[in-house]
């Protein structure tokens, strides 16, 4: 399996903040509380705690995604 | 050079359907027209710079049939070579729709403008003077920033909110309502209809190898009223600007693009490849000068405090993080704050939102505090006393400090 990173959906999180709970060596949270991902790819040995993270999310905003998958931000205008 | 602005009208008028056709001849109709526009150059001219065709050849292998979106939104704030288009050229950019929809068999076409923008009647009155294959349905967004999002716009295209949206594939193989939805800039696909009628021979004989054609440059500058030219693609900025004596320095690429100090500036090529060696960016094409008694920081201040202001309210940390931005760049301009702060927001905003406002708006004040990083110890001496200027064009409801 290729590398995953953990990818916010910054339309959906509200900053609820389980997910650096849940994930403490992946993620922290900003001074308004939305949560900032610590590094790229998730070591082997983090994934459980990257998936609880994701399970966490009441916002459902959270996804464990391949490492060369898009940010989905567009750059472009058209 | 005028090829896109071609045949313009002196007296601001549009330029007719009949007049078009005298002036053009018949838009080509290939059997092949993906095929025949293999090969083309263009490259997108909205800002990112992505070659048109390629864009088109994805959507088709995706199985096409989604919208064509046409993007007159302008929404580079201080842009203004679309609406040009729109006012004065229309039929060339609803060709150029034309061709972008039959190339990936598109069932419709949107062309997208902002409410109370003069583009939407313009492009109204000349879809009235022409009948099309491919069913054209204008759209109007909200006069907004991110209306103008590529995102937004095929949100909106198919019925949703004009809002960007996180997609995990490129639009142009899934958009939102799963379709393939191309979003094309408005003189992306004028170059579309150009290079069709006239072959590649024609369209990359001047320009740069590596990127053919012209591109239409908005210049702006304190106490001028601002302007749209058309030159080919490489022409050093120099040309653009005749009286170079007091020119301090340039904004290229618009809101979103970077500072240069006045000589580099005025050397660099515009094209992507040339602004991005020079270390500015094209994007779409709109060039500020900043005079010698203008302040670069204080013009940055007023633009980053309205792009806080443009925030869709989505994304928390573009929410929270560009006033905080704005602010801490406020207090640089006042003297009392320090340089550090301002880049720790820039860090707090960067790629952590859904467009590229966020990350826009960081790489602009970046830019500032590198190109007048001298001014930052004026202002801390309160030794600045120059003014803002006009060049950047920020609306007066939010200039004000």
């Amino acid at each position: 399996m290729s590398g995953r990173r953990l990818r916010v959906d910054w339309a959906a999180c509200d900053g609820h903040g389980l997910c650096a709970v849940w994930a403490p060596d992946l993620l922290a949270r900003d001074e308004w509380g939305f949560p900032v991902v610590l590094g790229g790819e998730v070591p082997p040995a983090a994934l459980r705690q990257a998936r609880d993270a994701v399970r966490a999310c009441p916002a459902l905003a959270l996804a464990l995604v391949p490492v060369r998958s898009r940010e989905g931000a567009n750059r472009t205008k058209g | 050079m005028r090829r896109l602005l071609a045949g313009l009208r002196d007296d601001g008028q549009p330029v007719r359907y009949a007049d078009h056709l005298a002036l053009h001849g018949p838009l080509p109709s290939p059997k092949d027209l993906l095929g025949t526009l293999a090969g083309a150059g263009l490259r997108g001219r909205g800002g990112a710079g992505f070659p048109v065709v390629r864009k088109l050849e994805v959507a088709r292998q995706a199985g096409g049939k989604g919208p064509v979106v046409v993007n007159v939104t302008e929404s580079e704030p201080a842009s203004l070579k679309d609406q040009v288009l729109a006012t004065r050229v229309p039929h060339l950019v609803l060709d150029g729709a034309q061709v972008a929809a039959r190339a990936v068999r598109a069932r419709e076409v949107v062309v997208a403008t902002h409410v109370g923008s003069p583009a939407g009647p313009a492009l109204r009155q000349a879809l009235a003077e022409r009948r099309d294959a491919v069913r054209v349905r204008l759209l109007e967004v909200p006069a907004r920033y991110v209306s103008g999002e590529a995102s937004a716009l095929a949100r909106a295209a198919a019925g949703g909110p004009p809002l960007p949206v996180l997609h995990d594939e490129p639009l142009a193989v899934r958009g939102p309502a799963g379709r393939p939805t191309v979003v094309l800039n408005a003189e992306s696909v004028a170059g579309l209809a150009l290079h069709l009628r006239h072959g590649k021979a024609w369209y990359d004989g001047v320009g740069t190898p590596d990127e053919p054609g012209t591109v239409l440059v908005t210049l702006r500058r304190s106490g001028q009223a601002p302007g749209v030219q058309e030159v080919p693609l490489g022409t050093p900025l120099a040309v653009l600007l005749p009286e170079p004596e007091g020119i301090q320095a340039a904004l290229v690429g618009g809101w979103f693009g970077r500072w240069l100090p006045a000589g580099i500036a005025l050397a660099a090529p515009l094209s992507h490849a040339g602004l991005r060696a020079a270390g500015g960016v094209l994007g779409a094409g709109v060039v500020m000068v900043l005079d010698q008694d203008e302040c670069g920081l204080r013009a940055t201040a007023e633009v980053a405090r309205h792009l806080a202001g443009e925030s869709a309210g989505q994304c928390g940390p573009c929410v929270n993080g560009l006033p905080a931005l704005a602010r801490a760049l406020d207090d640089v301009v006042a003297g009392v704050g320090a340089p550090g702060l301002v880049d720790r927001y820039r860090g707090l905003v960067r790629g952590r939102g859904l467009c590229g406002l966020p990350d826009g708006t960081a790489d602009l004040v970046g830019s500032a505090l590198e190109v007048f990083a001298e001014d930052v110890e004026a202002h801390r001496r309160g030794g600045c006393l120059r003014p803002a200027g006009q060049a950047l064009a920020v609306p007066a409801r939010r200039a004000a400090a």
